[in-house]
């Protein structure tokens, strides 16, 4: 019997299997959403949890299990999101990064995060998805179940709201 | 708003907040997985059940506010 058939009956070897299959790329998916480390990994062991009660709803005939996975995964990063609503911590600077001096640097970070805080958790994530990390429109629409002009609206409304936020702030972008 | 407007968010997007690619779990995540999948499931506090409650009440009495929840959701 192939993997997702093992695994949609139930089986917890299949299920140790395709874990090991995924879950870097879970884990990082949902590290792109919630920029927090410890906090994606609460969420790919929330995301695996999620998967296996789930198992016997899996068709593995036509399933995708990628997608599926990354469908459980933004769900849960979203729940994540709503239950918290707190400040997106400031991340480490990448080792190219722009050489703008410190303080000046994390004085704009903070009104960007601030700014970002202002947007609802659904929009927040299809901003950071389709801006930040350049993802697909057609992956981010896949992950949050939803159609791609569904996304461009959330993505265009999400910016509307950070411009205005912005140059309340006055950040000119 | 144009091309121009949305790639110059983008950009001071990526300012502060940089891609976050290629990154890796601190160690395997399957023991925590293992032992999450053996736990009882967990009981739902009684404080999440009032707000249940409290938020049905409103949704039924004031049907108005759906737009705002679904809005905020």
């Amino acid at each position: 019997m192939e993997l997702l058939e093992r695994f949609a009956a139930g089986d917890v070897e299949a299920f140790e299997a395709l874990f090991r299959q995924h879950q870097c790329e879970v884990y990082g998916w949902i590290l792109r959403i919630v920029r927090d480390r410890a906090t994606a990994e609460d969420l790919t062991i929330e995301t695996f949890w999620r998967m296996y009660r789930a198992h016997a709803r899996f068709d593995a005939a036509r399933g995708n299990c990628t997608a599926w996975l990354r469908r459980i995964a933004t769900n849960a990063a979203l729940d994540h999101l709503r239950r918290t609503r707190r400040e997106v911590p400031l991340p480490e600077d990448p080792p190219d990064a722009p050489k703008v001096p410190a303080a000046e640097r994390s004085e704009l970070q903070r009104t960007i995060l601030s700014a970002m805080n202002s947007l609802s958790p659904r929009l927040r994530v299809a901003v950071v998805l389709a801006l930040v990390e350049e993802e697909s429109y057609d992956r981010i629409a896949e992950a949050l179940g939803i159609s791609v002009s569904a996304v461009k609206v959330r993505v265009f409304r999400g910016v509307r709201i950070l411009r205005k936020e912005l140059s309340r702030a006055g950040v000119r972008p | 708003m144009n091309e121009q407007e949305m790639e110059e968010m983008k950009n001071l997007l990526k300012e502060a907040l940089p891609p976050m690619r290629d990154a890796q779990p601190s160690g395997d995540l399957w023991p925590a997985t293992r032992e999450r999948l053996a736990a009882p499931p967990r009981a739902m506090p009684w404080w999440d059940w009032l707000l249940m409650a409290g938020a049905s009440a409103t949704i039924l009495f004031v049907p108005g506010v759906i737009p705002a929840l679904l809005y905020h959701l």
